[in-house]
């Protein structure tokens, strides 16, 4: 699925070169759940925003089902990512104006879904995520964790190959951190989905059945013995 | 979803939107206004120059000045009295062709045959100047012990003459030979018959005649009267009024009976030339300048350049402040309505970003950013064109009255200029022929106007959105999603 090849990115910090990631070599097959860990400005996000095309690196190659992303046009990386990824952020990332249903449609607008089938298909991905009743209702009139889940919906309504995560339960407390997280596996187990997230949170981390550790540029990935097989270990 | 869109972002930022719409509004009202302003001046200038020559005529063509030969006199009228009796009364009676420069009826032709020409009329100014009045001879006073007795040849040496002189009434009046066979065409098409008729197209010789109400008025004339001109007595079969300012003459006659009475037969003082296309009237002028020798032709734009006062001062603010303050204000806004767009970009930063990330194309978002624009636009020119609507109706409601003194200056249009009669030699008539009109001025908005202004809206609206646009293109997905982390 994914193949990472000598990755690496490098910023200019006024005079000071900085590399936010340095020769990463990875490997994701279909259906895979990988977790990333580590201290902030390490390159967790800069790692996320290679694999999801959004930004190429300085050299090294991204494979994607053996499509070298870093080589594609802009117009067709924009394609890539409107056809097989799906992001969900932090901050949620909503459109405010829109509905939840709307915002849900933004993700089918490049596909160049008819609009009623966008609203049919809007509101069943609302529906899987529990939010059936909150089709009409503005990100304003939503908690942090309900806006979320449709930001979630939005993610899977396109029906993806990779569902990219960037601390996700960031801005949610306790107990919808684990109302997302086990939404997020339970529906990328579904869909078969390759599932990547960034977390700073060590709950959830210890979840994810591989661990991937990103300090100063550099990655080391481990399996994970604790996983969601023992979910009462996380739990405690 | 373009539209779904477009409308909740134009409803989140109401105030914004207003904030735009309103500086266009206001570029747009300005140059509406100015624009009606400036229409209603030029119509304002037309109607002045129609009060000279009549509607329709486009230039008119007059004998070029001649430069006396060298010891002939100016030509001026001359009055001879013969020595009559004591106060015995002696008159004069003089039609007098008005500036003593005539061209030959034939000329009328020949104008009419110049390229672009559509119809050529010729016509007679006159001037009839009669004198009436009786000498009374002085009284000589002998010396002392002798009686005075009126002064004559065999007054001596010692005496003085006292008493005596000269009581003279002056009354002038003007008329126009007009070409009755083309009575919509020349000098009396500026005034309307208020009663009675016009000439006929058959009265090409009538001993009848038009006068102009005002002086129908001061010499107690009406429908049906008569009027003796060098002795010839003419029925008045109507009674005309200027449309605005003084009349082109004072009596109107068939131009073959000018030309009998005044001794010029087969002369004309002016032909008015009624172009095929008013867009090319210079190319007609240059026409007849070339191919009629010894003329001059007059143009409006001619005679517009003469017109002066307060209708002139308005025309160059108009033209002139009015037009560059309008489209500064409108530069101004759209320039505000741009960074306002550009700076409402840098504020979406991250839903842009996200957008793309979603997979929308850099085409898509700037679509977005352009059409928010666009419809800001629309309602800052629907906005503009009611309030400069509003703004033309108040000017025309008001209908400031403004006037123009015309031809003060000299090279007078043609030679039918009303009251224009002075004493002296050629061209004086010309150079005191000025007259005062009072004009009101109105605002008409044209659907040219109207389309302008829809034209600036939407361009106002496309420039300030291409403001956005081009930052919402360069914003690359990966900067926008790290900028709000």
């Amino acid at each position: 699925m994914y193949e990472l090849i000598g990755v690496t990115k490098q910023y200019r910090r006024g005079q000071q070169r900085v590399d936010a990631l340095a020769r990463i070599d990875l490997t994701l097959a279909q259906g895979d759940r990988l977790v990333i860990q580590g201290p902030t400005g390490g390159g967790k996000s800069t790692l996320l925003q290679m694999l999801g095309g959004l930004d190429r690196p300085t050299s090294g190659r991204v494979l994607l089902d053996g499509t070298d992303l870093a080589a594609l046009s802009e117009r067709r990386l924009t394609a890539v990512r409107g056809e097989n990824i799906g992001f969900v952020f932090q901050s949620f990332n909503l459109i405010p104006t829109l509905t939840a249903q709307e915002n849900v449609e933004t993700a089918l607008v490049p596909l160049g879904v008819r609009a009623a089938e966008r609203r049919t298909r809007a509101a069943e991905a609302l529906e899987s995520v529990g939010l059936g009743e909150r089709l009409g209702h503005l990100p304003s009139e939503l908690s942090g964790g309900q806006q979320q889940r449709v930001a979630i919906a939005r993610a899977l309504v396109k029906r993806p190959k990779v569902l990219l995560a960037d601390e996700p339960t960031g801005n949610l407390d306790e107990s919808m951190r684990d109302e997302i997280v086990d939404l997020l596996e339970g529906l990328c187990a579904e869909h078969g989905l390759t599932f990547v997230m960034v977390t700073h949170d060590s709950a959830v981390a210890r979840r994810a059945p591989r661990l991937a550790t990103i300090r100063k540029g550099r990655i080391t990935v481990r399996e994970n013995r604790r996983t969601t097989a023992d979910r009462s270990v996380v739990e405690a | 979803m373009f539209f779904t869109y477009l409308r909740r972002e134009l409803r989140r930022r109401r105030k914004a939107a207003l904030v735009v719409a309103s500086g266009l509004a206001l570029g747009i009202a300005l140059v509406i206004v100015v624009d009606s302003v400036s229409s209603g001046m030029n119509r304002a200038q037309g109607k002045v120059l129609e009060s000279l020559y009549g509607l329709g005529t486009d230039l008119t063509v007059t004998k070029a000045q001649e430069r006396p030969e060298a010891g002939a006199q100016p030509q001026r009228p001359r009055f001879e009295f013969q020595g009559k009796e004591d106060g015995e009364e002696q008159s004069s009676d003089r039609l007098m062709v008005q500036g003593f420069q005539t061209l030959a009826d034939s000329t009328v032709g020949t104008v009419a045959r110049q390229q672009g020409v559509d119809r050529a009329v010729g016509g007679l100014s006159l001037v009839n100047l009669k004198i009436d009045g009786e000498f009374k001879r002085g009284q000589v006073q002998r010396g002392q012990g002798q009686q005075a007795r009126p002064a004559g040849p065999d007054a001596g040496p010692g005496d003085t003459v006292t008493g005596g002189g000269a009581a003279f009434d002056v009354d002038s009046f003007t008329i126009y030979g007009t070409d009755v066979t083309a009575p919509d065409l020349g000098p009396l098409t500026t005034s309307t018959v208020s009663e009675g008729r016009t000439f006929k197209t058959t009265e090409t010789n009538a001993e009848v005649a038009v006068v102009d109400s005002a002086y129908a008025q001061q010499k107690d004339l009406s429908v049906g009267d008569e009027l003796t001109v060098k002795g010839v007595t003419f029925g008045i079969v109507g009674i005309a009024t200027a449309d605005r300012g003084q009349s082109a003459a004072q009596v109107y006659l068939p131009l073959k009976q000018a030309q009998t009475l005044s001794d010029s037969a087969g002369k004309i003082t002016t032909i008015y030339v009624k172009a095929t296309d008013s867009t090319h009237i210079d190319a007609v002028k240059t026409a007849i300048q070339k191919n009629v020798s010894g003329t001059t032709v007059t143009t409006s734009a001619d005679l517009a350049q003469t017109v002066s006062g307060s209708l002139d001062t308005a025309a160059g603010l108009a033209s002139d402040v009015g037009t560059w303050l309008s489209y500064a204000v409108l530069l101004a806004a759209v320039l505000v309505a741009g960074l306002l767009t550009s700076s409402a970009v840098g504020r979406r930063v991250r839903e842009f970003g996200t957008l793309k990330a979603l997979g929308w194309k850099s085409g898509r978002v700037t679509r977005q950013v352009v059409g928010e624009a666009l419809v800001n636009g629309v309602i800052g020119g629907a906005l503009g064109i009611a309030i400069g609507l509003a703004g033309a109706y108040a000017v025309t409601a008001a209908s400031p009255t403004l006037t123009a003194e015309l031809g003060a200056s000299g090279g007078g249009f043609g030679g039918g200029r009303g009251g224009g009669m002075v004493f002296g030699g050629p061209g004086a008539a010309r150079t005191a022929a000025g007259r005062t009109v009072d004009i009101a001025l109105t605002a008409p908005v044209s659907v040219t106007t109207v389309g302008l202004a829809v034209l600036l809206a939407l361009g106002g609206g496309l420039v300030a959105g291409a403001f956005g646009a081009w930052r919402a293109s360069r914003l690359r997905p990966a900067d926008a999603l790290r900028r709000v982390e």
